[in-house]
Protein backbone atom coordinates (compact mmCIF):
# COMPACT_ATOMS: atom_id res chain seq x y z
CA UNK A 1 0.00 0.00 0.00
CA UNK A 2 1.53 3.43 -0.48
CA UNK A 3 -0.15 6.59 1.39
CA UNK A 4 0.52 9.88 -0.49
CA UNK A 5 0.74 12.60 2.55
CA UNK A 6 0.03 16.44 1.41
CA UNK A 7 2.86 16.46 -1.28
CA UNK A 8 3.59 19.73 -2.57
CA UNK A 9 6.50 19.79 -5.91
CA UNK A 10 7.32 23.04 -7.88
CA UNK A 11 10.07 24.26 -10.56
CA UNK A 12 11.20 27.02 -10.26
CA UNK A 13 8.50 29.68 -9.71
CA UNK A 14 5.65 26.72 -11.50
CA UNK A 15 4.04 24.71 -8.55
CA UNK A 16 3.04 21.52 -10.37
CA UNK A 17 1.53 19.74 -6.94
CA UNK A 18 -0.23 21.51 -4.68
CA UNK A 19 -0.77 18.94 -1.61
CA UNK A 20 -2.21 15.74 -2.59
CA UNK A 21 -3.54 13.07 -0.56
CA UNK A 22 -4.41 9.66 -1.30
CA UNK A 23 -4.22 5.70 -0.89
CA UNK A 24 -3.18 3.09 -2.93
CA UNK A 25 -4.19 0.04 -1.85
CA UNK A 26 -2.35 -3.81 -2.71
CA UNK A 27 -3.79 -6.05 -5.51
CA UNK A 28 -5.14 -3.16 -7.16
CA UNK A 29 -5.16 -1.31 -10.64
CA UNK A 30 -4.98 2.43 -9.39
CA UNK A 31 -5.31 5.21 -11.74
CA UNK A 32 -4.34 8.73 -11.98
CA UNK A 33 -5.89 10.76 -14.84
CA UNK A 34 -6.19 14.52 -15.63
CA UNK A 35 -5.31 16.42 -18.97
CA UNK A 36 -2.09 16.98 -20.17
CA UNK A 37 -0.12 19.15 -17.45
CA UNK A 38 -2.09 18.55 -14.88
CA UNK A 39 0.64 17.00 -12.96
CA UNK A 40 0.44 13.23 -13.14
CA UNK A 41 3.53 12.65 -15.07
CA UNK A 42 5.24 15.03 -11.86
CA UNK A 43 3.07 12.96 -9.51
CA UNK A 44 4.48 9.32 -10.37
CA UNK A 45 8.06 10.79 -10.83
CA UNK A 46 7.38 11.62 -6.76
CA UNK A 47 5.99 7.99 -6.25
CA UNK A 48 9.09 6.00 -7.52
CA UNK A 49 11.59 8.79 -5.81
CA UNK A 50 12.63 10.34 -9.08
CA UNK A 51 11.54 13.34 -7.71
CA UNK A 52 11.37 14.84 -4.07
CA UNK A 53 8.74 16.82 -3.05
CA UNK A 54 9.52 20.07 -0.86
CA UNK A 55 6.15 18.99 1.47
CA UNK A 56 4.71 15.91 2.44
CA UNK A 57 5.49 12.70 2.63
CA UNK A 58 4.89 8.95 0.65
CA UNK A 59 4.93 5.91 2.99
CA UNK A 60 5.64 2.59 1.61
CA UNK A 61 4.10 -0.02 3.53
CA UNK A 62 4.73 1.61 6.31
CA UNK A 63 8.29 3.14 5.19
CA UNK A 64 8.54 6.91 4.90
CA UNK A 65 10.36 7.84 1.84
CA UNK A 66 11.67 11.17 3.26
CA UNK A 67 13.35 9.04 6.77
CA UNK A 68 15.36 6.58 4.44
CA UNK A 69 18.89 6.91 3.39
CA UNK A 70 20.61 7.07 0.15
CA UNK A 71 20.97 3.28 0.27
CA UNK A 72 17.72 1.88 1.54
CA UNK A 73 15.50 4.49 -1.12
CA UNK A 74 17.92 2.31 -3.70
CA UNK A 75 17.11 -1.13 -1.82
CA UNK A 76 13.14 0.01 -1.81
CA UNK A 77 13.60 1.09 -5.63
CA UNK A 78 14.31 -2.46 -6.06
CA UNK A 79 10.84 -3.44 -4.95
CA UNK A 80 9.29 -1.17 -7.88
CA UNK A 81 8.44 -2.01 -11.22
CA UNK A 82 7.85 0.91 -13.71
CA UNK A 83 6.76 0.33 -17.43
CA UNK A 84 8.00 4.01 -19.01
CA UNK A 85 5.62 5.87 -21.59
CA UNK A 86 7.90 4.97 -24.25
CA UNK A 87 9.08 1.77 -22.64
CA UNK A 88 12.26 2.99 -22.37
CA UNK A 89 14.15 -0.60 -23.22
CA UNK A 90 17.92 -0.66 -23.52
CA UNK A 91 18.79 -0.08 -27.02
CA UNK A 92 22.02 -2.42 -26.88
CA UNK A 93 20.67 -5.02 -25.40
CA UNK A 94 18.10 -8.27 -26.85
CA UNK A 95 14.35 -8.66 -25.61
CA UNK A 96 16.01 -11.24 -23.39
CA UNK A 97 19.01 -9.09 -22.36
CA UNK A 98 16.59 -5.89 -21.09
CA UNK A 99 14.43 -8.50 -18.98
CA UNK A 100 17.40 -10.48 -17.65
CA UNK A 101 19.48 -7.13 -16.64
CA UNK A 102 17.70 -6.55 -12.70
CA UNK A 103 18.32 -10.22 -12.28
CA UNK A 104 22.27 -10.37 -13.21
CA UNK A 105 22.31 -7.12 -11.28
CA UNK A 106 20.65 -7.51 -8.22
CA UNK A 107 20.55 -11.44 -7.71
CA UNK A 108 23.72 -13.84 -7.20
CA UNK A 109 20.84 -16.90 -9.65
CA UNK A 110 23.01 -18.89 -12.16
CA UNK A 111 22.81 -18.07 -15.91
CA UNK A 112 20.36 -21.18 -15.94
CA UNK A 113 18.05 -19.91 -13.07
CA UNK A 114 17.58 -16.49 -14.42
CA UNK A 115 16.99 -18.03 -17.99
CA UNK A 116 13.95 -19.54 -16.62
CA UNK A 117 12.90 -16.50 -14.97
CA UNK A 118 13.56 -14.88 -18.17
CA UNK A 119 11.15 -17.27 -19.77
CA UNK A 120 8.76 -17.65 -17.54
CA UNK A 121 8.09 -13.82 -17.26
CA UNK A 122 7.95 -13.37 -20.91
CA UNK A 123 5.59 -16.43 -21.75
CA UNK A 124 3.58 -14.36 -18.99
CA UNK A 125 3.41 -11.76 -21.78
CA UNK A 126 2.63 -13.66 -24.30
CA UNK A 127 6.14 -12.62 -25.84
CA UNK A 128 7.42 -16.32 -27.22
CA UNK A 129 9.72 -15.90 -30.20
CA UNK A 130 11.17 -12.59 -29.62
CA UNK A 131 14.16 -13.17 -27.03
CA UNK A 132 16.89 -12.98 -29.38
CA UNK A 133 15.50 -9.60 -30.91
CA UNK A 134 16.89 -6.07 -30.32
CA UNK A 135 14.14 -3.32 -29.06
CA UNK A 136 13.98 -1.51 -32.85
CA UNK A 137 13.18 -5.14 -34.25
CA UNK A 138 10.14 -5.07 -32.55
CA UNK A 139 6.61 -3.15 -32.77
CA UNK A 140 5.34 -1.08 -29.87
CA UNK A 141 2.90 -3.49 -28.45
CA UNK A 142 5.82 -5.79 -28.18
CA UNK A 143 8.00 -3.20 -26.58
CA UNK A 144 5.10 -2.27 -24.07
CA UNK A 145 5.27 -6.25 -23.31
CA UNK A 146 8.86 -6.16 -22.92
CA UNK A 147 8.68 -3.07 -20.14
CA UNK A 148 5.97 -5.28 -18.17
CA UNK A 149 7.97 -8.88 -18.65
CA UNK A 150 11.17 -5.99 -17.11
CA UNK A 151 8.87 -3.92 -14.73
CA UNK A 152 8.03 -7.78 -12.84
CA UNK A 153 10.71 -10.04 -12.97
CA UNK A 154 11.80 -9.44 -9.81
CA UNK A 155 8.70 -9.36 -8.33
CA UNK A 156 8.24 -5.86 -7.31
CA UNK A 157 5.65 -4.93 -4.49
CA UNK A 158 5.00 -1.79 -6.84
CA UNK A 159 4.17 -1.34 -10.07
CA UNK A 160 4.19 2.05 -11.94
CA UNK A 161 2.96 2.64 -15.39
CA UNK A 162 2.94 6.00 -17.33
CA UNK A 163 0.61 6.15 -20.42
CA UNK A 164 1.21 2.25 -21.00
CA UNK A 165 -1.21 2.46 -23.53
CA UNK A 166 -0.31 5.31 -25.94
CA UNK A 167 0.72 4.82 -29.55
CA UNK A 168 -1.07 1.60 -29.68
CA UNK A 169 -4.26 0.38 -31.89
CA UNK A 170 -6.97 -0.31 -29.36
CA UNK A 171 -7.16 -4.07 -29.84
CA UNK A 172 -3.45 -3.94 -28.13
CA UNK A 173 -4.85 -1.30 -25.60
CA UNK A 174 -6.86 -3.81 -24.13
CA UNK A 175 -4.65 -6.39 -24.26
CA UNK A 176 -2.03 -3.92 -22.20
CA UNK A 177 -4.39 -3.29 -19.21
CA UNK A 178 -5.96 -6.45 -19.23
CA UNK A 179 -2.37 -7.90 -18.65
CA UNK A 180 -1.51 -5.80 -16.30
CA UNK A 181 -4.77 -5.89 -14.20
CA UNK A 182 -3.95 -9.85 -14.33
CA UNK A 183 -0.44 -9.06 -13.00
CA UNK A 184 -1.76 -7.06 -10.39
CA UNK A 185 -4.02 -9.77 -8.96
CA UNK A 186 -1.65 -12.62 -9.65
CA UNK A 187 1.34 -10.82 -7.70
CA UNK A 188 -0.82 -8.71 -5.26
CA UNK A 189 1.09 -5.92 -6.61
CA UNK A 190 0.29 -2.07 -5.70
CA UNK A 191 -0.45 -0.61 -9.26
CA UNK A 192 -0.47 3.30 -10.03
CA UNK A 193 -1.02 3.45 -13.52
CA UNK A 194 -0.84 7.00 -14.92
CA UNK A 195 -3.19 7.73 -18.05
CA UNK A 196 -5.35 9.02 -21.02
CA UNK A 197 -7.38 6.24 -22.01
CA UNK A 198 -10.91 6.34 -20.80
CA UNK A 199 -11.34 2.67 -21.93
CA UNK A 200 -8.58 1.75 -19.14
CA UNK A 201 -10.81 4.07 -16.65
CA UNK A 202 -14.18 1.96 -17.58
CA UNK A 203 -12.17 -1.36 -17.84
CA UNK A 204 -9.28 -1.46 -15.08
CA UNK A 205 -10.26 1.85 -13.12
CA UNK A 206 -10.51 -0.10 -9.55
CA UNK A 207 -9.48 3.46 -7.99
CA UNK A 208 -9.02 6.73 -9.64
CA UNK A 209 -7.69 10.09 -8.92
CA UNK A 210 -8.35 12.94 -10.91
CA UNK A 211 -5.90 15.40 -10.92
CA UNK A 212 -6.33 19.20 -12.39
CA UNK A 213 -4.01 22.10 -11.55
CA UNK A 214 -2.03 20.07 -9.53
CA UNK A 215 -4.94 19.46 -7.22
CA UNK A 216 -6.21 16.23 -6.69
CA UNK A 217 -10.01 17.34 -7.68
CA UNK A 218 -11.61 13.93 -7.59
CA UNK A 219 -11.19 10.14 -6.42
CA UNK A 220 -13.22 7.00 -6.50
CA UNK A 221 -13.94 3.94 -8.53
CA UNK A 222 -15.14 3.35 -12.53
CA UNK A 223 -18.33 2.74 -11.03
CA UNK A 224 -18.75 6.31 -9.47
CA UNK A 225 -17.04 8.24 -12.36
CA UNK A 226 -20.28 7.43 -14.07
CA UNK A 227 -22.51 8.99 -11.57
CA UNK A 228 -20.06 11.69 -10.24
CA UNK A 229 -21.43 15.61 -11.00
CA UNK A 230 -18.31 17.20 -10.60
CA UNK A 231 -18.02 19.09 -13.86
CA UNK A 232 -14.03 19.08 -14.41
CA UNK A 233 -14.33 15.37 -14.17
CA UNK A 234 -17.50 14.88 -16.13
CA UNK A 235 -15.74 17.56 -18.58
CA UNK A 236 -12.52 15.44 -18.93
CA UNK A 237 -14.29 11.99 -19.33
CA UNK A 238 -16.64 12.49 -21.35
CA UNK A 239 -14.98 15.33 -24.11
CA UNK A 240 -15.64 12.04 -26.70
CA UNK A 241 -19.29 12.09 -28.44
CA UNK A 242 -18.86 8.34 -27.38
CA UNK A 243 -18.91 9.03 -23.94
CA UNK A 244 -21.61 11.50 -24.03
CA UNK A 245 -23.78 9.45 -25.34
CA UNK A 246 -22.31 6.74 -23.27
CA UNK A 247 -23.00 8.88 -20.10
CA UNK A 248 -26.44 10.22 -21.86
CA UNK A 249 -27.93 6.34 -22.14
CA UNK A 250 -26.89 6.07 -18.47
CA UNK A 251 -28.82 9.08 -17.21
CA UNK A 252 -32.03 7.93 -19.38
CA UNK A 253 -31.67 4.28 -18.15
CA UNK A 254 -31.43 5.45 -14.45
CA UNK A 255 -34.38 8.10 -14.86
CA UNK B 1 26.75 32.69 -11.99
CA UNK B 2 25.30 29.75 -14.95
CA UNK B 3 28.73 28.25 -15.27
CA UNK B 4 29.60 27.96 -12.08
CA UNK B 5 26.57 26.00 -11.46
CA UNK B 6 27.67 23.46 -14.19
CA UNK B 7 31.05 23.59 -12.65
CA UNK B 8 29.53 22.55 -9.48
CA UNK B 9 27.43 19.96 -11.15
CA UNK B 10 30.33 18.02 -12.91
CA UNK B 11 31.99 17.78 -9.85
CA UNK B 12 29.20 16.23 -7.68
CA UNK B 13 28.63 13.92 -10.79
CA UNK B 14 32.54 13.14 -10.70
CA UNK B 15 31.36 12.11 -7.38
CA UNK B 16 29.28 10.31 -7.72
CA UNK B 17 30.96 7.91 -10.37
CA UNK B 18 33.10 6.63 -7.35
CA UNK B 19 30.08 5.86 -5.45
CA UNK B 20 27.63 2.61 -4.78
CA UNK B 21 29.60 0.71 -8.04
CA UNK B 22 27.64 -1.65 -10.15
CA UNK B 23 28.55 -5.23 -9.46
CA UNK B 24 32.17 -6.14 -10.59
CA UNK B 25 30.94 -9.17 -13.39
CA UNK B 26 28.61 -6.53 -14.99
CA UNK B 27 31.56 -3.76 -14.66
CA UNK B 28 33.78 -5.64 -16.54
CA UNK B 29 32.06 -6.40 -19.20
CA UNK B 30 31.28 -3.01 -19.54
CA UNK B 31 34.86 -1.97 -19.40
CA UNK B 32 35.75 -4.08 -22.00
CA UNK B 33 33.44 -2.92 -24.02
CA UNK B 34 34.21 0.25 -23.96
CA UNK B 35 37.58 0.04 -24.73
CA UNK B 36 36.76 -1.49 -27.91
CA UNK B 37 34.68 1.43 -28.46
CA UNK B 38 36.73 4.13 -27.19
CA UNK B 39 40.07 3.10 -28.12
CA UNK B 40 40.18 0.25 -30.75
CA UNK B 41 37.51 1.88 -32.54
CA UNK B 42 39.70 4.89 -32.53
CA UNK B 43 42.89 2.88 -33.55
CA UNK B 44 42.27 3.97 -37.18
CA UNK B 45 41.86 7.30 -37.37
CA UNK B 46 44.62 7.43 -34.54
CA UNK B 47 47.31 5.74 -37.04
CA UNK B 48 45.90 7.78 -40.09
CA UNK B 49 46.38 11.68 -38.63
CA UNK B 50 49.64 10.81 -36.72
CA UNK B 51 51.60 9.07 -39.48
CA UNK B 52 50.48 12.32 -42.25
CA UNK B 53 51.15 14.76 -39.26
CA UNK B 54 54.47 13.68 -38.60
CA UNK B 55 55.44 13.63 -42.53
CA UNK B 56 54.08 17.20 -42.56
CA UNK B 57 56.05 18.82 -39.31
CA UNK B 58 59.05 16.92 -41.14
CA UNK B 59 58.57 19.13 -44.18
CA UNK B 60 57.71 21.88 -43.17
CA UNK B 61 60.82 21.94 -40.70
CA UNK B 62 63.32 20.63 -43.78
CA UNK B 63 61.95 23.44 -45.60
CA UNK B 64 62.43 26.22 -43.05
CA UNK B 65 66.15 25.05 -42.65
CA UNK B 66 67.63 25.97 -45.64
CA UNK B 67 70.76 27.02 -44.35
CA UNK B 68 74.01 24.93 -45.32
CA UNK B 69 75.10 25.27 -41.84
CA UNK B 70 72.40 23.38 -40.28
CA UNK B 71 72.74 19.69 -39.98
CA UNK B 72 70.19 17.44 -41.68
CA UNK B 73 69.85 15.62 -38.12
CA UNK B 74 67.92 18.69 -36.98
CA UNK B 75 64.95 17.44 -39.13
CA UNK B 76 64.58 14.24 -37.13
CA UNK B 77 65.32 16.04 -33.82
CA UNK B 78 62.96 18.64 -34.25
CA UNK B 79 60.04 15.74 -35.64
CA UNK B 80 60.73 13.98 -32.68
CA UNK B 81 60.21 16.70 -30.00
CA UNK B 82 56.95 18.41 -31.92
CA UNK B 83 55.43 14.57 -32.03
CA UNK B 84 56.29 13.04 -28.71
CA UNK B 85 55.49 16.61 -26.74
CA UNK B 86 52.52 17.92 -28.70
CA UNK B 87 50.96 16.45 -31.76
CA UNK B 88 50.56 13.04 -30.47
CA UNK B 89 49.23 14.08 -26.95
CA UNK B 90 47.32 16.87 -27.92
CA UNK B 91 46.18 16.78 -31.44
CA UNK B 92 44.78 13.55 -30.61
CA UNK B 93 43.33 14.15 -27.69
CA UNK B 94 41.53 17.46 -29.77
CA UNK B 95 40.59 14.42 -32.57
CA UNK B 96 39.43 12.51 -29.64
CA UNK B 97 37.09 14.73 -28.62
CA UNK B 98 35.68 15.53 -31.43
CA UNK B 99 35.43 11.65 -31.91
CA UNK B 100 34.68 9.49 -28.90
CA UNK B 101 33.31 13.29 -26.99
CA UNK B 102 30.87 13.02 -29.38
CA UNK B 103 29.98 9.72 -29.10
CA UNK B 104 29.51 9.82 -25.41
CA UNK B 105 27.65 12.72 -25.06
CA UNK B 106 24.73 11.55 -28.03
CA UNK B 107 24.75 7.86 -26.46
CA UNK B 108 24.33 8.82 -23.10
CA UNK B 109 21.71 11.79 -24.18
CA UNK B 110 19.91 9.58 -26.23
CA UNK B 111 19.50 7.43 -23.31
CA UNK B 112 18.42 10.30 -21.51
CA UNK B 113 15.72 11.17 -23.40
CA UNK B 114 14.21 8.01 -23.98
CA UNK B 115 14.28 7.74 -20.30
CA UNK B 116 16.48 4.68 -19.94
CA UNK B 117 18.44 6.70 -17.40
CA UNK B 118 15.21 7.22 -15.36
CA UNK B 119 14.45 3.31 -16.22
CA UNK B 120 18.45 2.84 -14.48
CA UNK B 121 17.11 4.63 -11.49
CA UNK B 122 14.04 3.52 -10.82
CA UNK B 123 15.84 -0.20 -10.50
CA UNK B 124 17.68 1.44 -7.47
CA UNK B 125 20.97 1.61 -10.04
CA UNK B 126 23.69 4.41 -9.70
CA UNK B 127 23.37 5.25 -13.03
CA UNK B 128 26.29 8.11 -13.26
CA UNK B 129 28.55 4.68 -11.86
CA UNK B 130 26.98 2.82 -14.22
CA UNK B 131 27.64 4.74 -17.37
CA UNK B 132 30.99 6.86 -16.87
CA UNK B 133 33.29 4.81 -14.58
CA UNK B 134 33.58 1.99 -17.56
CA UNK B 135 34.50 5.27 -19.34
CA UNK B 136 36.66 6.74 -17.07
CA UNK B 137 38.31 3.15 -17.40
CA UNK B 138 38.92 2.19 -20.69
CA UNK B 139 40.29 5.29 -21.14
CA UNK B 140 43.27 4.33 -18.97
CA UNK B 141 44.08 2.28 -22.15
CA UNK B 142 44.53 5.48 -23.86
CA UNK B 143 47.94 5.97 -23.39
CA UNK B 144 48.63 2.94 -25.37
CA UNK B 145 47.12 4.58 -28.16
CA UNK B 146 48.87 7.68 -27.64
CA UNK B 147 52.25 5.60 -27.43
CA UNK B 148 51.07 4.48 -31.07
CA UNK B 149 50.39 7.82 -32.25
CA UNK B 150 54.13 8.57 -31.23
CA UNK B 151 55.62 5.79 -33.34
CA UNK B 152 53.21 6.26 -35.97
CA UNK B 153 53.99 10.36 -36.30
CA UNK B 154 57.86 9.35 -36.17
CA UNK B 155 57.54 6.78 -38.87
CA UNK B 156 55.42 9.38 -40.86
CA UNK B 157 58.27 11.79 -40.71
CA UNK B 158 60.96 8.97 -41.84
CA UNK B 159 59.04 8.23 -44.59
CA UNK B 160 58.48 11.78 -45.95
CA UNK B 161 61.91 13.00 -44.66
CA UNK B 162 63.87 9.99 -46.49
CA UNK B 163 61.40 9.42 -49.48
CA UNK B 164 60.71 13.35 -50.17
CA UNK B 165 64.28 13.95 -50.06
CA UNK B 166 64.25 16.16 -47.41
CA UNK B 167 66.78 14.09 -45.03
CA UNK B 168 68.57 11.09 -45.51
CA UNK B 169 67.72 8.10 -43.31
CA UNK B 170 71.03 8.46 -41.41
CA UNK B 171 70.86 12.20 -40.41
CA UNK B 172 67.06 11.35 -39.66
CA UNK B 173 67.77 8.63 -37.15
CA UNK B 174 70.66 10.84 -35.78
CA UNK B 175 68.47 13.82 -35.04
CA UNK B 176 66.01 11.15 -33.45
CA UNK B 177 68.75 10.41 -30.54
CA UNK B 178 69.92 13.78 -30.31
CA UNK B 179 69.66 14.78 -26.78
CA UNK B 180 66.47 12.52 -25.74
CA UNK B 181 65.24 13.60 -22.41
CA UNK B 182 63.12 10.68 -21.09
CA UNK B 183 61.19 12.86 -19.14
CA UNK B 184 59.55 14.41 -22.61
CA UNK B 185 57.98 10.69 -22.74
CA UNK B 186 56.68 10.81 -18.57
CA UNK B 187 55.41 14.45 -19.23
CA UNK B 188 53.57 13.51 -22.81
CA UNK B 189 51.46 10.12 -20.83
CA UNK B 190 51.09 12.37 -17.39
CA UNK B 191 49.40 14.78 -19.71
CA UNK B 192 47.57 11.77 -21.93
CA UNK B 193 46.02 10.78 -18.86
CA UNK B 194 44.71 13.62 -17.84
CA UNK B 195 43.31 14.55 -21.22
CA UNK B 196 41.79 10.99 -21.06
CA UNK B 197 39.61 11.89 -17.39
CA UNK B 198 38.38 15.38 -19.62
CA UNK B 199 37.52 13.16 -22.60
CA UNK B 200 35.29 10.31 -20.56
CA UNK B 201 33.61 13.05 -17.91
CA UNK B 202 32.96 16.38 -19.78
CA UNK B 203 31.31 14.90 -22.93
CA UNK B 204 29.59 12.49 -19.84
CA UNK B 205 28.32 15.31 -17.85
CA UNK B 206 26.85 17.20 -21.18
CA UNK B 207 25.30 13.95 -21.96
CA UNK B 208 23.46 13.16 -18.39
CA UNK B 209 22.31 17.05 -17.93
CA UNK B 210 21.09 18.02 -21.36
CA UNK B 211 17.22 18.46 -21.32
CA UNK B 212 14.86 18.18 -24.74
CA UNK B 213 14.90 15.82 -27.62
CA UNK B 214 16.78 14.30 -30.42
CA UNK B 215 17.55 18.24 -31.45
CA UNK B 216 19.27 19.15 -27.90
CA UNK B 217 20.79 15.65 -27.98
CA UNK B 218 22.83 16.87 -31.15
CA UNK B 219 23.49 20.51 -30.04
CA UNK B 220 25.21 18.77 -26.49
CA UNK B 221 27.22 16.76 -28.50
CA UNK B 222 28.67 19.72 -30.03
CA UNK B 223 29.08 21.97 -26.95
CA UNK B 224 30.68 18.70 -25.18
CA UNK B 225 33.07 19.02 -28.17
CA UNK B 226 33.96 22.78 -27.77
CA UNK B 227 34.00 22.10 -23.57
CA UNK B 228 36.21 19.36 -23.94
CA UNK B 229 38.45 20.80 -26.63
CA UNK B 230 38.74 24.09 -24.01
CA UNK B 231 39.69 22.19 -21.04
CA UNK B 232 42.34 20.21 -22.52
CA UNK B 233 43.95 23.27 -24.30
CA UNK B 234 44.23 25.13 -20.67
CA UNK B 235 45.22 21.78 -18.84
CA UNK B 236 47.93 21.47 -21.89
CA UNK B 237 48.98 24.96 -20.68
CA UNK B 238 49.00 24.08 -17.40
CA UNK B 239 50.62 20.75 -17.35
CA UNK B 240 53.02 22.32 -19.53
CA UNK B 241 53.85 25.11 -17.07
CA UNK B 242 53.52 22.71 -13.84
CA UNK B 243 55.97 19.95 -15.79
CA UNK B 244 58.49 21.69 -18.14
CA UNK B 245 58.88 25.04 -17.04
Amino acid sequence: MIEVENIHKSFGDTHVLKGISTTFEQGKTNLVIGQSGSGKTVFLKCLLGLFEPEQGNICYNGKYYADLSTDQRRDLRQEMGMVFQGSALFDSMTVEGNVMFPLDMFTRQTKAEMQDRVDFVLERVNLIDAHKKFPSEISGGMKKRVAIARAIVMNPKYLFCDEPNSGLDPKTAILIDNLIQEITKEYNITTVINTHDMNSVMEIGEKILFLKDGFKEWEGTNKEIFKTDNEAVTNFVYSSELFKKVRQMYIEERN
Amino acid sequence: MKYLEAIGKYFIMVYEVFKKPTKWPIMRSLILKEIDELIFGSLGIIIFISFFIGGVVTIQTALNLNSPLIPKSLIGFATRQSVILEFAPTFTSIIMAGKVGSYITSSIGTMKVTEQIDALEVMGINSVNYLVFPKIIAMLAYPFAVAIAMYVGILGGWVAGTFGGYAPSGEFVKGLQLDFIPFHITYSFIKTVVFAFIIATIPSFHGLYMKGGALEVGKASTTAFVWTSVVIIISNYILTQLLLG
